[in-house]
């Protein structure tokens, strides 16, 4: 589904990332580890081509996204939930749903396929995104995301500062969205929510990718994380 | 019977002012709002707008409504071709980054100014109103053999002002229609809250700059076509719609759409005010001191967000 190969990127003439390749399949999470500022944002944002690539190159199903300009990249079936959400703040949250389903060039059927995934929104279509409470928000977020209908999910830290009932929701999600075929990118930086989620787990360290495990490997080598993540 | 008469007239002037500055400082802030460009050229598209007012105008001939309407649909287009020319030219080249678009802008400015004097002079030309009739207006007031009517009482005002307020309202309500109801208002509103996360849901942001640039410019020879038969066209005439636009767009709040209007009404009725009782100069003066005031007391102005 998602080839990146031996990207390198970075913030002007900062470079972030030196060479880093990840695979992600359909019907699968692959969770990215690493520690602050080890680059998993830029890898997403490199993904979704608001970066120039200086190296290396990025294949959906064989389509070389990279090639393509940032803004016809959601239209090739890629959603992204950026870390921090990101909401369009002043705008109503059916404003940002219409936001997804206009990248994606989805219609009304797809808005009530994803509302009825977050009932919680759709008694809040005319809230201004801004007022949310952070649970709705991360819903938002996810909403906006889903209504683009991804075949590749992005997903940045979406548990980041919620509580448990909220997280459970995010992760059925995901899990539902898997069941369905869609491949997702999930960074996350708890081990446990990692372990329960992940088919997959690439390491990533100073921009670059390390290992690739599965959960039981990581499960039987603790030292892994220690070496990565440092806990 | 003196000063309220006076103070009539001198409020139908600054509305006439406050109408024609709305629609000015809506562009220079739709283009600061959206594209964080501070554009030093704006004062020179509504010169545009007055200078092709006139050559439509002149090209055309015939009854002055037909040449007017004509003016009204064609300053508008050609300011905003050459705004995406320029977007597209230099903007983008300078990455839109905040100091390089100052500084190319002032140089639009002055390629459009010296283009003006070597195509159309150094005169100033007037524009025939398509309709231009006085309007006497009544006066009443109590005086010694109780309430007495004065009418017609010597002032009065033209079809055509109370025209040009009529029309500035009717295109500030179709712009808010068009920015609240539409797709395309839709993604500039998108735009201007985050840029990044626009591009990641599939807005072609660059083309919403260039698009945004020339509506601003657009909007701006719009209301130089209204004025145009009131002020006539020079190639100078730029300046005072820039200031005055800097500072409604100042005292409103950067980027704010409801703060420019409130603005721009209280600066352009009070610069109309104060020029019919004391001096233009003063009206000036006063603008500028009031921008000292919210720079220093409330430097988001009125409407604005605290950066966050
Ligand atoms: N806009 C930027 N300009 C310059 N450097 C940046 C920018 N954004 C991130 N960086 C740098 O790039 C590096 C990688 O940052 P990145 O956000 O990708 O890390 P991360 O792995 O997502 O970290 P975290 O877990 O804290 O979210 C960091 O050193 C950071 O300082
Ligand atoms: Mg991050």
């Amino acid at each position: 589904m998602l080839e990146v190969q031996d990207i390198e990127a970075g913030y002007g003439p900062v470079r972030v990332l030196h060479g880093l390749s990840l695979e992600a399949r359909a019907g699968e999470v692959l969770c990215l580890l690493g520690r602050n500022g080890a680059g998993k944002t830029t890898t997403l944002k490199a993904i979704m081509g608001l970066l120039p690539l200086t190296a290396g190159r990025i294949l959906l199903d064989g389509t070389e996204i990279s090639a393509l300009p940032a803004h016809r990249i959601a239209r090739q079936g890629v959603g992204y939930v950026p870390q921090g959400r990101r909401l369009f703040s002043e705008l109503t949250v059916a404003e940002n749903i219409e936001i997804g389903l206009m990248a994606g060039g989805k219609d009304a059927g797809t808005r009530d396929r994803v509302l009825d995934m977050f009932p919680r929104l759709r008694e809040r279509l005319a809230q201004r995104a801004g007022t949310l409470s952070g649970g709705e928000q991360q819903m938002l977020a996810t909403a906006r995301a889903l209504a683009v209908e991804p075949r590749l999910l992005l997903l940045d830290e979406p548990t980041e500062g919620l509580q448990p009932s909220m997280i459970d929701l995010i992760r059925e999600t995901v899990v539902t969205l898997r069941a369905k075929g869609v491949a997702i990118v999930l960074v996350e930086q708890r081990i446990d929510a990692v372990l329960a989620l992940a088919d997959r787990v690439t390491f990533i360290e100073n921009g670059n990718s390390r290992e690739t495990v599965t959960p039981s490997e990581l499960k039987s080598d603790r030292a892994l994380i220690h070496k990565y993540v440092g806990v | 019977m003196e000063f309220g008469p006076h103070l009539v007239l001198a409020i139908l002037e600054g509305a006439v002012g406050a109408a024609v500055l709305a629609l000015t400082a809506l562009g220079l802030s739709l283009v600061f709002g959206v594209m964080r460009v501070v554009n030093v050229a704006h004062g020179e598209f509504f010169m545009l707008g007055a200078v092709m007012a006139w050559f439509v105008a002149a090209a055309i001939g015939g009854h002055p409504a037909v040449g007017f309407i004509a003016a009204l649909v064609i300053a508008p287009l050609v300011a905003g071709v050459i705004a995406m020319a320029a977007d597209w030219l230099v903007l983008k080249r300078v990455n839109y980054d905040p100091e390089a678009t100052i500084v190319a802008t002032i140089g639009l400015l002055y390629i459009m100014q010296q283009s003006a004097l070597m195509l159309y002079g150094p005169e100033a030309r007037p524009v025939e109103a398509p309709f231009n009739s006085r309007i006497a207006l009544p006066w009443v007031e109590w005086g010694e053999a109780g309430l007495q009517l004065y009418y017609p009482w010597g002032f009065g005002t033209t079809s055509y002002k109370l025209f040009v307020i009529v029309a500035a309202v009717v295109l500030l309500l179709a712009f808010w229609a068009f920015l609240s109801r539409t797709r395309f208002g839709l993604v500039m509103r998108a735009t201007q809250l985050d840029r990044e996360t626009a591009l990641a849901f599939g807005i072609p942001v660059e083309t919403v700059y260039a698009l945004v640039f020339g509506l601003g410019a657009a909007l701006a020879a719009l209301a130089a076509v209204l004025i145009v038969p009131i002020q006539q066209a020079h190639y100078l005439m730029g300046g005072d719609p820039l200031l005055l636009s800097f500072i409604v767009v100042i005292i409103g709040g950067l980027g704010s759409i409801r703060g420019t209007i409130v603005a721009a009404l209280l600066i352009g009725m009070s610069d109309g005010v104060i020029s019919v009782f004391f001096s233009p100069t003063l009206a000036k003066i006063l603008a500028t001191l009031l921008v000292a005031l919210v720079l220093v007391f409330r430097p988001q102005g009125l409407y604005g967000k605290t950066a966050t």
